[in-house]
């Protein structure tokens, strides 16, 4: 095991799929000689070469339609990127042909593809830098969408994202690259060298997609988030006094619902939490998925705390940013009914 | 200086309408044989004069003249032309089961068969295409069965893409014919990831992308140009100038800047401006295109000049937006008429041997559609099952995915 800021655990994990396979290849704006923006590439065309690690011109399209080309070709791109915000010149060739590349041609092309890219606020990066567009991929046939909340599953996820056949998605909280954070922007950020999942594993460690993770046992409800919002759940049902059972979906699709049902069965009450727009958001599929499989358990409406549905603001970041207070009350409101 | 005035929006419009007399004397045609063929290692800056013609072969006379002209044997042009009479005879074979209603949608060549059918002769196994819906010829040209390609059009139980695609949305990639998509321009971007793959490969294996004249206005195509010029891979990039867009003139997307070759001059990258339907010319310049992509030289352009003689689709009428008789107008000919009358010239041809050739393979067309009918068309006889609607969305189906399944009782 090794300390690490989800930064460099990303960085590893680029680095023991490049070991592995000579078909691994890293591309995406700024990726190559500088290693990235938030340089979780750093070091890589050093180390395999500028055919494996490589600057792209800054043309989203251009990256993942030479990157579904690639794939169809025999080789695993995993592109950048830079912000989840510029992604939209590159969802046509997301939406309509990464995803539908292995149906439309019944198995005969294939496009095992990973698409990196930082995700969410908390930066003051206002609307062209903090977006959660997540939904925009779990409503895709054909994607899987991923989202880390610590540099073990970082790695972990990435390095199974790598691994699988079709096309991945993989959205790095960027809030979460050098520390967890609790949403308390007044007070002093924690790095990750303090933080027990800041270990990570050596070498060829996997989590795997499709499971979610207990990240605190509870009785009295069950709160549902990934992302960032994995630590400020944490955080709020400490200051709440609930005993809420938190967990960390990890993957978005496919959904781990086995795990979702036991816990919502089991306390019989859920919040969801997610830091993207409220409306048609992925906590509308959870709260829909929840009713319909425990409704016979639930002893309150399902509540949903999201972002406003507003563009994502720069002065007013904390009056957006679905912090601890927001979740508390809706914690304190789903114990009421 | 020019006087100031309220600006105003230039709308391009075709000069004629319909009930108009076609015309296009504004299209600069040269004479056959007069475009000179630089080596094909030759600096882009040094050759941007064939971005503003017309590469010619074919004269009127049925010669191939110039330095462009090939050197074949004439077997492999009466290949060619059994080919481009094939293409023909089955759009025609497809396009009445469209009105029968064996299918929902049909797209035809008629007027372009020369491009996709001569191009491939230049291609190699392990070589791949990445098509439009109007290239079916590069699978003619290769050998891809016709049942093969009806079962596709009908959607039947032996449709290889079992009935997801629309009607010629074909895949074969022992082919090297790439997965067709209906968002237009996608897969030029791709044609140019998977040179840059076989770059990064150290591969022999070349790229050709393809996309029509209105396609060119997607930001796919400028995107693909990019990184066509920045990381020089195996890929020869096709227009196909067909002059229409559904019901919009290629001006529109145009506008009044130079060809549709010509845009590759920004990139560096050279650009061929060629008589498409010209068999020998077509062979000629991709020839020159793949001995730059197999030299390493990166990628070339080719715009292809033709015109779409048929409507765009089955669900076209042209006669709403251009003069019906503006095909017979087209002063580059009909490419099959063209290479039957070169075959003629040079004695190995004749009309009743053509005549004879086209109910040969109308014979083998129609042999072909008995097969295709007895498995079913789209809505009768074998069908693939609504279980097939649900794999291959992913390699291994996830748990929600067996759920809806079940609940359509599969």
């Amino acid at each position: 095991m090794t300390r690490m800021t989800m930064i460099e655990a990303i960085r590893d994990a680029h680095a023991v799929a490049m070991e592995a396979d000579d078909d691994v290849i890293v591309m995406g704006e700024d990726v190559g000689f500088f290693g990235g923006v938030f340089r979780c590439t750093a070091g890589l065309q050093q180390r395999f070469g500028v055919d494996r690690c490589f600057d792209t011109p800054i043309s989203e399209l251009g990256i993942v339609g030479t990157a579904v080309g690639m794939a169809a070709y025999g080789l695993k791109p995993v592109v950048e990127i830079q912000f989840a915000d510029y992604m939209y010149p590159g969802y046509d060739q997301i939406v309509s042909e990464a995803a539908r590349l292995r149906y439309r041609s019944a198995g005969e092309f294939t496009c095992p593809m990973v698409v990196r890219m930082p995700t969410g606020g908390g930066i003051y990066g206002a609307q062209t830098h903090s977006q959660s567009p997540e939904a925009l991929f779990t409503h895709v046939a054909g994607l899987k969408t991923v989202v880390p909340s610590n540099p073990a599953d970082a790695k972990g996820l990435l390095l199974a994202a790598i691994a699988e056949p079709d096309p991945v998605i993989f959205l790095e909280p960027k809030r979460l690259y050098n520390g967890p954070y609790d949403g308390h922007h007044d007070r002093p950020s924690v790095p990750w060298s303090k933080h027990p999942d800041g270990e990570v594993g050596n070498g060829h460690c996997i989590t795997p997609l499709g499971k979610a993770r207990v990240m605190r046992e509870g009785t009295q409800a069950t709160l549902l988030t990934y992302g960032t919002m994995v630590h400020v759940a944490l955080a709020a049902v400490e200051e709440a006094g609930v005993d809420v059972e938190v967990i960390d979906l990890r993957t978005l699709l496919p959904l781990d619902l086995d795990a979702i049902v036991a816990s919502v069965n089991k306390t019989g009450r859920c919040v969801v939490l997610h830091e993207a727009t409220l409306t048609s958001g992925f906590g509308a599929e959870l709260a829909a998925q929840v009713q319909a499989e425990c409704f016979y358990h639930l002893e309150a409406p399902v509540l949903r705390v999201a972002g406003w549905d507003t563009p994502y603001p720069h002065a007013q970041e904390w009056d957006y940013f679905p912090g601890p207070d927001r979740v508390r009350r809706a914690i304190e409101t789903v114990m009421e009914d | 200086m020019p006087e100031e005035r309220a600006p105003h929006l230039n709308v391009p419009a075709p000069g004629i309408r319909p009930g108009g007399e076609p015309d296009f004397t504004h299209v600069s045609i040269p004479a056959a044989g007069e475009v000179d063929r630089p080596a094909p290692d030759t600096p882009p800056e040094e050759m941007r004069d064939l971005a503003f013609t017309i590469i010619r072969v074919l004269n009127r006379k049925g010669e191939a003249v110039g330095p462009w002209a090939p050197e074949v044997a004439p077997e492999m042009l009466l290949q060619g032309l059994r080919d481009m009479v094939k293409l023909r005879t089955y759009d025609a074979r497809m396009m009445t089961a469209q009105r029968q209603g064996k299918t929902s949608f049909y797209m035809q060549h008629l007027g372009e068969e020369a491009i996709s059918c001569a191009f491939q002769r230049a291609l190699r196994k392990g070589d791949m295409n990445f098509p439009t819906y109007r290239q079916a010829g590069l699978l003619i040209a290769a050998g891809y069965p016709l049942v093969n390609m009806m079962n596709q059009v009908y959607s039947n139980d032996a449709d290889p893409v079992r009935g997801r695609q629309l009607p010629v949305f074909y895949s074969s990639k022992q082919h090297g014919f790439f997965s067709i998509s209906g968002n237009l321009a996608t897969q030029y971007p791709q044609a140019v990831g998977w040179a840059m793959a076989a770059a990064i490969k150290r591969e022999k294996k070349l790229a050709a992308a393809w996309i029509g004249d209105g396609s060119t206005a997607e930001s796919d195509f400028h995107g693909a140009l990019v990184f066509a010029s920045t990381y020089k891979p195996p890929v020869i990039l096709n227009i196909v100038n067909n002059q229409w867009a559904i019901s919009t003139f290629q001006g529109i997307a145009r506008g009044g800047a130079g060809t549709f070759a010509a845009r590759g001059h920004g990139f560096g990258i050279p650009a061929l401006r060629v008589d498409g339907n010209d068999y020998l010319a077509v062979y000629a310049a991709a020839q020159w295109a793949t001995e730059r992509a197999r030299a390493d030289l990166g990628p070339t352009i080719i715009e292809f000049v033709t015109y779409r003689t048929g409507g765009h689709s089955t669900s076209d009428d042209p006669s709403a937006y251009r003069p019906k008789e503006e095909g017979l107008a087209w002063p580059l000919g009909d490419p099959i008429l063209r290479l039957k009358a070169h075959l003629i010239a040079l004695g190995v041809w004749s009309e009743d041997r053509h005549t004879q050739a086209e109910a040969e393979i109308k014979a083998e067309v129609v042999a072909a559609q008995k097969e295709a009918e007895a498995i079913g068309t789209l809505h009768t006889g074998r069908r693939p099952s609504p279980r097939d609607m649900f794999e291959d969305v992913f390699a291994e189906m996830p748990p929600h995915l067996v759920r809806q399944r079940h609940e359509v009782g599969y």
